[in-house]
């Protein structure tokens, strides 16, 4: 509609601006408090994993509600080789692609079982898959421990790459650069090569052939499309992304333990791809910045209002980040389907009656 | 052999309340091709209920089979408006929307009724008061509780009383005949809308009776119990065929049952002890230590999952069911 939108010199400088808010963004945080970076930290994860899960949901349509426990593999792939409990210290540039690829192992062997299913049963069936892992990582601490069960596993490994430990702070130029700062970075352009492949994925071949298969199953096998190899790419992919984004966690975090990957997780990150517009990359950025954000900005006023105003704390910001999610799928669901930045045929389909 | 029996008994009190969520699950699927997601919560909610309405009576020295009347007589009303609630105002205007938009909102809702819960009930766990004495019966050779037998004596009788209902009575004929078409059922004088608020309805009305016979078995009830149950009794109803109510009662009593030898038999299944000469490491340990138990009873909850799993990539359409499960 608008042309001058489209004009490369809005567009380039656009984009410088985004660059520049987000490379001073950490700074900026850090003066209102080191906390303000980790949280930054941790909605970057989750655009990672609603990334991911936009793969599987967004572009093939396969709903998926046992994501997190990609997340929970990649974790534990790089707890397991890349801290004290086996007594292996791998640098994370070999941990992170093994972690990967076991997390995409693990999404294959979710998606072979599960081909047949559509819709509402594969939602169940894979929510019951990301219980599975939960329930095995809690308990595969005998006869042989190899999780460490509830108590999880602790001192993992940070990364460091060419000296510099991203555990520590230090004085890069004169500026003050802290461990969180470090993995922001590190965060960002890890985000930024995901959102490529996903922009690059989406107009590919693979892309229309998900859209085909979401869409009308029959018809897209009718079209010669591999629907079979097509479902499974889908599901290595989207836990190849979670995989990646888990073994950040671990780091990042330093300790897991299976707390970290209930089922609550799963429908957090599906809050956000639906919030923001299933299909829709800019959007499941969108959602997921909004839904880690909005409820720490609570956290920070809601708890201090509460107190000056009835002197203790009646409702703890976590249940109030909880309804909030809750509230936000059944409202987003009855007034805006396709999410809050909605891609094109996504909208179309959403608000299409059924036969 | 009396661990058999004992886990048979064990597994049959478990799978008729499994049975009875089921049915709650089966019912609406069967009308309007929903997974209720939050009818597990219904059931968490009505055990609350009864546990803060047996709490304030227990002191008060009333009979204690009256007190847990009264707690399912106020459990059952609040249940009942937390379904009607639901399909009213986060269902109902969903209903001709595709089939995605309805489960999300269902795992919305079910979110927010647990937050809800935990707000009002706090996130410990809250005992429920020893108020009845236990009397144990011995059954070929396994300990039976009066709690046991009442639960399947109750469940039993709820689901007579709802097959008579949805067989033999005009609300029923209805119900089926909107289970099959909605459209045509309208035509024929059928208000759909009622029917289906009627389903909701009598779902939560089982469900928190079934709540309150979780809460008094377990002794304990927390705003997290109905996920867990409702995924479980869920796979119960997919187990007997999802939308076919035969099936729910069917497919609980198997799932209960499954459960109940699985945990009871997987530690020495999977005792690697019994095979001990097959290694040197092995024959080793076991002379240190007489089990290498790969998987305890621990597991037990991923029994559930796996029959579900199972049955649905090796017959969708369940036990007793006639439905494809692939339905998009």
């Amino acid at each position: 509609v608008s042309g001058w939108r489209k004009h490369p010199a809005v567009v380039g400088s656009g984009v410088a601006l985004v660059a520049l808010a987000l490379v001073l963004l950490p700074f900026a945080l850090s003066a209102a408090g080191t906390a303000w970076v980790r949280i930054a930290n941790f909605a970057i994860l989750y655009v990672l994993l609603a990334l991911g899960l936009n793969i599987v949901v967004g572009f093939a349509g396969l709903l998926d509600l046992g994501y997190i426990a990609f997340y929970a593999v990649g974790a534990y792939a790089y707890a397991l080789l890349a801290g004290p409990h086996f007594g292996l210290h791998l640098p994370f540039w070999v941990v992170l692609p093994i972690g990967a690829a076991i997390a995409a192992i693990f999404g294959i062997l979710l998606g072979a079982p599960t081909l047949k299913l559509r819709g509402d049963y594969l939602a169940i069936v894979t929510l019951g898959f990301g219980e599975i892992v939960r329930i095995f990582l809690n308990n595969l601490s005998r006869p042989v421990n190899i999780t460490n069960g509830p108590q999880g596993l602790a001192r993992i490994d940070p990364f460091s790459l060419f000296g510099i430990d991203f555990s520590q702070h230090e004085r890069i130029a004169g500026v003050l650069v802290s461990g969180p700062m470090k993995y922001y970075f590190l965060l960002l352009l890890v985000m930024l090569a995901l959102i490529v492949v996903n922009v690059r994925l989406q107009n590919s071949r693979i892309g229309r052939a998900w859209e085909a298969i979401r869409e009308d199953e029959i018809a897209a096998r009718a079209m010669g499309i591999d629907t079979t190899r097509m479902k499974l790419l889908a599901f290595a992919m989207g836990a190849t992304f979670g995989g990646v984004a888990g073994g950040m966690f671990s780091a990042i975090q330093g300790f897991i333990s299976p707390e970290s990957f209930v089922l609550v997780e799963s429908v957090m990150v599906v809050s956000m791809v639906v919030l923001g517009g299933m299909g829709n990359i800019w959007g499941v950025i969108l959602g997921a910045v909004l839904l880690s954000f909005v409820p720490e900005i609570l956290r920070y006023t809601v708890e201090p209002a509460q107190q000056a105003v009835f002197g203790k704390t009646l409702i703890e910001p976590e249940v109030i980040r909880m309804l909030l999610f809750g509230l936000a799928l059944v409202l987003i669901m009855l007034f805006r389907p396709a999410g809050l930045l909605p891609s094109a045929v996504r909208q179309r389909e959403l608000t299409q009656q059924a036969p | 052999m009396d661990i058999f029996v004992q886990q048979l008994f064990n597994g049959l009190t478990l799978g008729a309340v499994y049975a009875v969520v089921a049915l709650g699950y089966t019912m609406v699927y069967g009308i309007i091709q929903l997974i209720n997601f939050a009818h597990g919560e219904v059931v968490m909610i009505g055990a609350m209920v009864a546990f803060t309405v047996i709490n304030v009576l227990a002191a008060g020295g009333m009979p204690p089979l009256v007190v847990v009347l009264l707690g399912t007589g106020c459990a059952i009303p609040v249940c009942v408006l937390v379904g009607y609630a639901m399909e009213r105002l986060a269902y109902r205007p969903l209903r001709r929307a595709p089939r995605l938009a309805p489960l999300i909102t269902a795992i919305g809702v079910s979110i927010i009724l647990q937050h809800l819960a935990m707000l009002v009930w706090s996130r410990n766990v809250l005992a429920f008061p020893q108020i009845i004495p236990i009397q144990t019966y011995t059954v070929l050779g396994a300990v039976v509780t009066q709690v046991q037998l009442a639960i399947i004596a109750i469940c039993v009788l709820m689901m007579a009383g709802l097959a008579a209902l949805v067989y033999r009575t005009r609300l029923g004929t209805a119900m089926r005949a909107t289970a099959q078409n909605q459209q045509v059922a309208g035509l024929m004088g059928v208000d759909v809308n009622r029917v289906i608020a009627a389903t909701f309805v009598i779902g939560a009305a089982l469900g928190a009776v079934a709540g309150v016979m979780v809460g008094t078995y377990y002794g304990v009830a927390q705003y997290t119990m109905g996920s867990i149950l409702g995924l479980k009794a869920f796979a119960a109803a997919v187990l007997g065929g999802i939308g076919n109510i035969p099936g729910a009662m069917v497919g609980g009593l198997v799932l209960g049952v499954v459960e109940a030898l699985g945990a009871g038999y997987i530690g020495e299944l999977t005792d690697l002890c019994h095979i001990a000469g097959v290694s040197d490491w092995l024959t080793e340990r076991c002379r240190a230590d007489s089990h290498f138990i790969l998987f305890g009873s621990n597991y037990q909850d991923v029994f559930a999952f796996v029959v579900l799993i199972l049955v649905l990539v090796i017959r969708p359409s369940g036990l007793l069911g006639e439905r494809v499960g692939d339905r998009a």
